[in-house]
């Protein structure tokens, strides 16, 4: 293992320290390990925290600010945080409002988020939990743990986030972003595995011309093994697997994804094919993003996210937002 | 069970899981992230140092407190879910320096529910519920069999240790595992085996 670090167990709270000092417009609880904007918490502002393992990056923390989340609470890498750190980070946002927590659909995750919305209740915080599970290489099942929650988790940040900044009540920021999870789909392709710092060594092992298809965000292998084909094919299949899924008549938001080990130059040209084809599919694309923005540490690889969007959920994505990871208008 | 024994066991399952976090990790990294010796090691060493901090003077004590102490150090899922069935466990003895078998009994099963309640995992979904459902109900019947509980807890830890290997031609149903359909079949569970350590520590100190 090549990393830039010191020791792997100090990695997820020497990153935050250097978080908090690229970022003075963000606090940074080390001891209780969450990240908060400055102002925080505003009088009557409903609050957004969301958390999860580390190692997706710039997910969460680097969508803390204005027009996004309120607070972000990292646990270690790939492991979801404990009640302790959600429950503090959610009493350090909660203005009087209530708090949104836009929780992944991972085992772990939900479960340490219900025990902190369990405690924050106590303390008389109203909670409203938004699962988001877009992630469609899984079939959905109630017996199984269900689809993961994946890139259309910076949709609903982003989209309830700005439905948070403008005023919207406790209700009306969960609906709009169950909205958002339930008009979305994903799909991922993995070139290669990330390393853990903690394991030291690839998830798993690919051969040259194998990959991946169907990976989630840690590191696990995918649905199936598959030879590697041109860009174009690739793009096709995981659309025509979203498209699957779920209905898609347009407009769409299209998020195209690196999972962090994937350069720009070959993620444009992906987004070059997802354009191309969901034209040929008569689906009309209203708003896009291109980069790493939900990765799984340094895995080459990429998803495709696509949202059904309403207009209303277009005024939200393109309302003013200024965070370390996503920004513009602001 | 005296509060020093149960001490011991918490020790002793500290020092198994130190020991074969490697082991769990490895197993971890097949069907899941590769973490579960980490975590599990980093709970374990938080709950011994807990317990030599305010060493607690019931049974039920020491376990109530060293669920809360993997609660809030372990996270992912295996912090809740041992942490909630120690609680359970502990929450189900008499308050007292010393229980019996016949005690302990009641708290594994309580501890069993809490695990079945918060996860919702059913025998043969390839979770820790295959090595802990067999593992208490061995206890139970060797004490029911007038066993000893140096007795019942061998039996519990062959029975944790069998349910552990019986996970490898299951397919998973639950927890990350359960993302790769098929493909989990072939590869023991990891929190299976962690479940069977803990079961084979309670067995070496007793």
């Amino acid at each position: 293992m090549k990393k830039f670090i010191n020791d792997p167990a100090d990695v997820v709270a020497q990153s935050l320290a250097g978080l908090a000092a690229a970022h003075p417009e963000l606090r940074v609880d080390t001891e209780e390990q969450y990240i908060v904007r400055a102002d925080a918490p505003r009088a009557g502002k409903v609050g957004l925290v969301s958390g999860g393992g580390s190692g997706h990056e710039p997910l969460h923390g680097g969508f803390v600010g204005p027009g996004m989340l309120d607070a972000a609470v990292p646990g270690e890498v790939f492991t979801s945080p404990v009640p302790d750190q959600i429950l503090a980070a959610t009493k350090a946002v909660d203005g009087g409002a209530g708090v949104v927590h836009v929780v992944k659909n991972y085992t772990g995750d939900v479960m340490n988020f219900q025990l902190a919305a369990e405690l924050a209740a106590d303390e008389g915080i109203s909670v409203e939990t938004v699962l988001v599970d877009d992630d469609v290489a899984v079939e959905d099942s109630t017996w199984t743990a269900g689809r993961r929650g994946t890139g259309a988790t910076l949709l609903v940040e982003k989209i309830a986030g700005a439905r948070a900044e403008e005023g919207g009540k406790l209700a009306e920021v969960a609906a709009i972003g169950r909205e958002v999870n339930a008009a979305s789909g994903s799909f991922a392709y993995a070139l290669t595995s990330g390393t853990t710092p903690a394991a030291g060594r690839p998830g798993f092992e690919l051969p040259a011309d194998e990959i991946e298809a169907g990976v989630g965000i840690h590191g696990e292998p995918g649905r199936r093994r598959e030879k590697l084909r041109p860009a174009k094919e690739l793009v096709r299949s995981a659309l025509d697997a979203i498209l699957d899924a779920k209905t898609f008549t347009g407009p769409v938001l299209l998020l195209v994804n690196g999972l962090g080990g994937t350069p720009l130059i070959e993620l444009y040209l992906i987004y070059g094919e997802a354009s191309a084809y969901l034209e040929e599919r008569g689906v009309a694309i209203a708003r896009q993003l291109v980069g790493n923005y939900v990765t799984s540490l340094d895995m080459a690889g990429m998803s495709l996210t696509l949202c059904q969007a309403t207009d209303e959920m277009i005024r939200l994505w393109d309302a003013p937002v200024r965070t370390p990871g996503l920004r513009w208008g602001a | 069970m005296d509060v020093t024994l149960a001490r011991e066991w918490m020790r002793a399952a500290a020092g198994a899981i130190a020991a074969d976090a490697d082991l769990l990790t490895r197993l971890d990294a097949a069907i899941g992230d590769g973490d579960h010796g980490v975590n599990l090691n980093r709970g374990f060493t938080a709950v011994v140092a807990a317990l030599e901090k305010t060493p607690p003077e019931t049974v039920a004590d020491v376990l109530i407190k060293a669920g809360t102490t993997l609660m809030s150090r372990v996270g992912g899922a295996s912090g809740p879910i041992y942490g909630s069935a120690l609680r359970a466990a502990g929450k189900a003895l008499p308050p007292a320096a010393e229980v019996q078998p016949a005690d302990l009994v009641a708290a594994l099963h309580a501890g069993l529910e809490a695990v079945r309640k918060l996860g919702g995992a059913a025998p043969g979904d390839k979770t820790m519920v295959d090595a802990y459902g067999p593992a208490a109900d061995a206890f139970e019947q060797a004490v029911a069999g007038g066993a000893d509980l140096a007795g019942a807890a061998g039996a519990a830890a062959r029975a944790a240790a069998a349910g552990a290997e019986a996970t490898v031609p299951l397919q998973a149903r639950k927890g990350r595992a359960s993302y790769l359909g098929e493909r989990s079949i072939g590869h023991q569970d990891p929190g299976a085996t962690s479940t069977a350590l803990i079961f084979q520590a309670l067995a070496d100190v007793s």
